[in-house]
């Protein structure tokens, strides 16, 4: 009987999605633990305001509550910590203000936790959250990043003057300057990357649970790195050692990096639990999401591209404002330094860089990393300055691509900020999608939609993006406070069946399918033998989790690494059973065999050898088959590629429809095409999003508008046109895989595609950019000014 | 949302009854009202089910189309009958909000609850319905009165609305990209006694007829007629998604392609 093809490169059905799709998953807010109760988080609907006074006594005697606690309470617990430091150009370091779990003396953002009420039922702990008396003093609030460094802005935190958090720089200024003052010209373009909300399907919840008898406390929580959680939380804010508290993030649905970093309500309930020894439960609301969850992008930039006559870049300026929102959340300062300007050489040859950034700190909720997180910002602001450079001189925007295109035969290429790329082909990414996109037969169609009054634009985009960040002691050296490694533990059992435990964490991208096709690739079994365990410090050794497309190339090495170690001990065992040499023991297909003979044991004929060890080299080997790797990549990996978007505008609205959209990437080895395509059009669904549509929009004083979907526009499928994914891989150099990662690339290569093809449409107006999102309004706007002189349609 | 008693009557004389009780209030759909109970925007002391009333359901006429204050949109928008003899009503009706949103929300909701962005009120206005509630019957020109606000007095209920079949109608709805009401929805109708044109989603007084587009098509029922006639900005909505200009413009955009269709 033929096996079915199950691993490396075969699109194998999701072994998760039965139980997704038949309402089987199961979630935090599925939980419930004996004697539970419930807390609400009564939060601020001010902006920026001194707390006066916070009267507990009428929701304390309302039925059912049982404890009711503010920030006085929690004030000798720890900050919630920043996962990365930041210094200064002057190198001091960045200003950390304390960020407390429960507010302290002042609020400062809408959405800010002035207090947490628990009680036997949500809706008793809702009641009860009316019945606080909160005395609040309005002070001036500021929302967007000019405001916050305006002189004589209010100020957020006395331990962050001017409201800076960090003034930040990397490259070669001099070298940059000295490259403006000689060049043919320089090309300058302001632009702003759009406030984000995430939105995960599944709001973010916790449950905090404590066993008094002995001393454990547990968490489930909605988060894509348990074990980081436990670290932060249990180390800096709550003084929790590790083996006193265990961590569990069980099915999650959705992240998209809002699940990344440590919560309040996660310290909340866990502190509680051990204070009321009950297990207390939070769900978040999806209002609570829109003003609690972390935030993304949120940069204003100014960015200046020297040339020389033939449009070969010559030196690159990059002036960046962004914004932190009121408290540094876990990775956030991380995002606009080393996530962001270390890739603004993108995919081209720009020999000189100097990026300045600075982060400031304003009254909207915390800001940070959102799929993508700084490569998004950083391949829409050079991907749109390439087009404007285009624009300006009049030249093709492809051959001025193709021109400053990183050569073929120059990788490992060493950029001028910091990164070395390891591989990569820009040209056969670019070529293959212009092919499938048909550019060369557009001016045609352009023409067509012409003739029915309608205005077509086709954009392009060549962005370049890394993943898996590492190794652990270069991002040590760059301030980072945690290690970037991954965990495999790799449990043969005596059948031969695997259990991987793995310390990254699926939250809808599929591990459990293609981390199983690791294992039928290496260890020649069927994927109905294996399967894939995350998401609970308790069974896994350690990890770092998932984010920054690293499950794969960091998550999958590890795995490598495991069963290389298995696969060796299996060796041994086999040269015993077969008396022969370890040195003459291959493993292929599953089978251990005697090279040149056929004399061979199975896979499961090892393990239950391992496991059962009456015929075993017992004085030189240890019974079982259960090994662990640690491994810590040497670089990041670099995918890339080629995003072309068309789109027709209606004249008379302004409503851009989506006509056309091909991608062709680079994300190296691919284990599953068809999660591959799937990551793909997700990611460049939520591109379009934050092209076209989404915008978390504060007024200048605080207060969110687009705080529902009544006002957030989220894309929908009808919003999307039918997406091409394609890929023309080269392999990444440096991890066992050679595989790159694909979690984000759609989300990073897509905007500034829409964004090119919406200017390209509206050309003949005179507009060079377009800052997102391209509302119908904006578009209209443009199409107006543009001909002043004709008829209102 | 808050703790309340919960009624869903049989007869009419039993629903009118128990929203006698001032703090009581009639459920329909729920696609308005469960949000804001959600949001604990209201407090009622009963809320009293209109769905055992057995209001749903659709009359058609030589001259008028009568629907049941129960029917849901999805029911208006697929009814053949409807279709037939005001294709502008059910085409109004199909894009209604989302799928749940068509298959749960009712028309008596969408015209009690008289949102300003809301599609249905349009239709009333322009094809000059008459609601038929538990007391009397109202003309659509009397029944809307501002933005969530109508004629209807605290416990009245809509039993249903009647709307006179037109020569020719049709709806045109530039959607709220977020929440797809009307960010300007137009309805247009062409009766033997003139052309009717009345605008929704666009003015912060809610739904209005436009009496300069209606001399103009009753004139000449072409989209040209409209040409040069302008729809002032001055108390149109302005927010994130469009300002009081844009509206204006579209208004106009939107009624003549109501006309292109309709004709
Ligand atoms: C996401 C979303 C998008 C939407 N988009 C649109 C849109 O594009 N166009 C549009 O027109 N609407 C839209 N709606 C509204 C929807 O059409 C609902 O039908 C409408 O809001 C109310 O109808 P309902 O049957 O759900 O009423 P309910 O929500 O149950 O009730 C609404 C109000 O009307 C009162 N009421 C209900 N029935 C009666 C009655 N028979 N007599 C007296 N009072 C009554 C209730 O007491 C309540 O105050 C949208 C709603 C949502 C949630």
């Amino acid at each position: 009987m033929n096996a079915p093809f199950e691993g490396i490169g075969a699109s194998v059905r999701r072994k998760e999605d039965l139980r997704f799709i038949s309402g089987r998953g199961h979630y935090v807010d599925d939980m419930n633990r004996p004697g539970q109760l419930h807390a609400v988080m009564k939060r601020s609907d001010r902006p920026h305001a001194k707390i006066l006074s916070i009267d507990t006594s009428a929701a304390l005697a309302a039925p059912g509550v049982v404890a009711v606690y503010t920030g006085t309470d929690t004030a000798a617990l720890g900050s919630i910590p920043c996962g990365w430091q930041i210094h200064n150009k002057d190198g001091s370091p960045m200003a950390e203000p304390r960020h407390p779990m429960l507010a302290e003396g002042k609020v400062r953002h809408v959405g800010d936790i002035l207090a947490v009420v628990i009680a036997a039922t949500k809706q008793q702990a809702k009641d009860a959250a009316e019945l606080l008396h909160i005395d609040l003093e309005e002070l001036p609030a500021i929302a967007n990043v000019a405001d916050a460094i305006a002189p004589g802005a209010p100020v957020l935190h006395d331990a962050a003057p001017g409201n800076v958090c960090y003034d930040w720089h990397i490259g070669d200024k001099a070298g940059v300057d000295a490259a403006f003052a000689a060049a043919h010209r320089v090309i300058t373009l302001d632009l702003t990357n759009n406030r984000l909300v995430p939105n995960a399907m599944e709001p973010r919840a916790a449950i905090g649970d404590y066993d008094s008898s002995t001393g454990d406390y547990t968490l489930y929580t909605t988060s894509q790195n348990p074990h980081v959680i436990r670290l932060l939380m249990g180390a800096f804010v709550l003084g929790l050692p590790e083996h006193k508290l265990r961590v569990v993030a069980p099915d999650v649905g959705g992240g998209f990096g809002s699940k990344i970093y440590h919560y309040a309500e996660e310290a909340i309930v866990t502190w509680s639990a051990g204070k009321l020894g009950r297990a207390i439960k939070w769900t978040a609301d999806r209002s609570e999401s829109f003003m609690s969850d972390a935030h993304g992008r949120d940069h204003v930039s100014t960015a200046k591209m020297a040339i020389d006559k033939d449009g070969k870049f010559l030196a690159l300026h990059v002036d960046t404002l962004c914004n932190m929102g009121a408290y540094l959340s876990t990775f956030a300062t991380a995002v606009p330094t080393y996530l962001y300007a270390t890739l603004l050489a993108g995919t081209y040859t720009t020999p000189v860089i100097y990026a300045e950034v600075k982060a400031v700190f304003t009254n909207t909720v915390p800001v940070d990393a959102y799929r993508g997180a700084g490569r998004p910002e950083a391949a829409f602001l050079i991907e749109r300055l390439v087009d404007v450079v285009a624009y300006d001189t009049g030249m093709d925007r492809v051959d001025i691509r193709r021109k400053n295109f990183i050569p073929r035969d120059a990788f490992p290429y060493q950029t001028p900020v910091a990164l070395q790329y390891d591989s990569g082909d820009y040209f056969a990414t670019l070529e293959a999608a212009q092919k499938t996109a048909d550019w060369a037969g557009f001016p045609a169609r352009r023409a067509a939609s012409a003739a029915q009054g309608k205005l077509r634009g086709i954009g392009i985009s060549t962005y370049l993006e890394a993943c898996g960040i590492a190794p652990s002691k270069v991002v040590g050296s760059l301030g980072a406070r945690a290690g970037l490694y991954e965990v495999a533990n790799i449990r043969v059992h005596p059948t031969g069946s695997v259990t991987v435990f793995t310390g990254t964490h699926s939250h809808g991208q599929g591990h459990e399918t293609t981390m199983a096709q690791l294992v039928v690739d290496q260890l020649g079994i069927p994927l109905a033998n294996v399967d894939v365990v995350h998401g609970d410090t308790a069974k896994i050794p350690f990890g770092m989790g998932t984010y920054g497309s690293r499950s794969l190339a960091v998550g999958g090495s590890a795995m490598v690494k495991a069963m290389d170690k298995i696969i060796l001990k299996g060796r041994k065992i086999a040269a015993h059973l077969l008396e022969a040499d370890v040195g003459d023991i291959e493993f292929k297909d599953g089978k251990f065999s005697v090279a040149g003979t056929d004399r061979s044991k199975s896979f499961g004929e090892i393990a239950l050898t391992a496991y059962v060890p009456h015929n075993y080299p017992i004085e030189e080997l240890e019974p079982g088959l259960d090994e662990t790797a640690f491994y810590d990549p040497k670089n990041f990996t670099f995918p890339g590629g080629c995003h072309i978007c068309e789109v027709e505008i209606d004249p008379a609205t302004g409503i851009p429809t989506i006509v056309n959209f091909v991608a062709v990437d680079d994300v190296g080895r691919v284990v599953n095409p068809m999660i591959v395509e799937g990551q793909v059009q997700g990611g460049i669904a939520q591109g379009i999003g934050q092209a076209l549509y989404e915008h978390a929009a504060y007024d200048a004083h605080g207060q969110l508008i687009s705080g529902s979907f009544m006002d957030y526009t989220m894309p929908r499928a009808d919003n999307l046109p039918n997406i091409t994914v394609a890929t023309e891989n080269t392999m990444c150099t440096h991890n066992p895989l050679g595989s790159k990662g694909c979690g984000e690339v759609g989300a990073i290569g897509s905007p500034p595609a829409v964004i090119g093809a919406i200017v390209d449409a509206l050309k003949d107006y005179g507009v060079r950019h377009l800052n997102m999102p391209a509302s119908p309004e904006k578009i209209w706007s443009i199409i107006q000014a543009g001909r002043p002189a004709m008829a209102a349609e | 949302m808050y703790d309340f008693a919960y009624h869903k009557p049989s007869s009419v004389a039993d629903a009118v009854a128990l929203l006698g009780d001032s703090e009581a209030k009639a459920l329909a759909g729920g696609q308005t009202f469960i949000p804001v109970l959600k949001q604990r925007l209201n407090k009622p002391s009963a809320v009293v089910d209109l769905a055992g009333l057995g209001l749903s359901g659709i009359t058609v006429t030589a001259t008028t189309v009568t629907i049941g204050a129960s029917t849901t949109h999805v029911t208006v928008a697929n009814s053949a009958e409807v279709k037939k003899a005001i294709p502008g009503l059910a085409n109004l009706a199909s894009w209604i909000g989302d799928v749940a949103v068509r298959y749960r929300g009712t028309i008596g909701g969408s015209l009690a609850n008289n949102d300003p962005a809301a599609c249905y009120p349009s239709a009333a206005l322009a094809l000059g319905a008459t609601i038929k509630t538990n007391t009397r019957e109202i003309a659509a020109d009397d029944f809307f009165q501002g933005m969530f606000t109508t004629a209807l007095e605290p416990g009245e209920i809509i039993l249903s609305a009647s709307f006179p079949i037109p020569e020719m109608s049709a709806y045109e709805k530039f959607r709220n990209p977020a929440s797809r009401y009307a960010m300007v929805g137009v309805f247009v109708a062409k009766t033997a006694s003139g052309v009717r044109v009345a605008v929704t989603g666009a003015s912060q007084g809610g739904v209005f007829r436009h009496t300069a587009f209606e001399t103009a098509l009753s004139a000449n029922f072409s989209a040209s007629a409209l040409d040069g006639i302008a729809t002032p900005a001055d108390g149109l909505n302005s927010d994130i998604h469009g300002s009081a200009a844009y509206r204006a413009h579209l208004v106009g955009v939107m009624a003549k392609r109501a006309v292109a269709a309709a004709a």
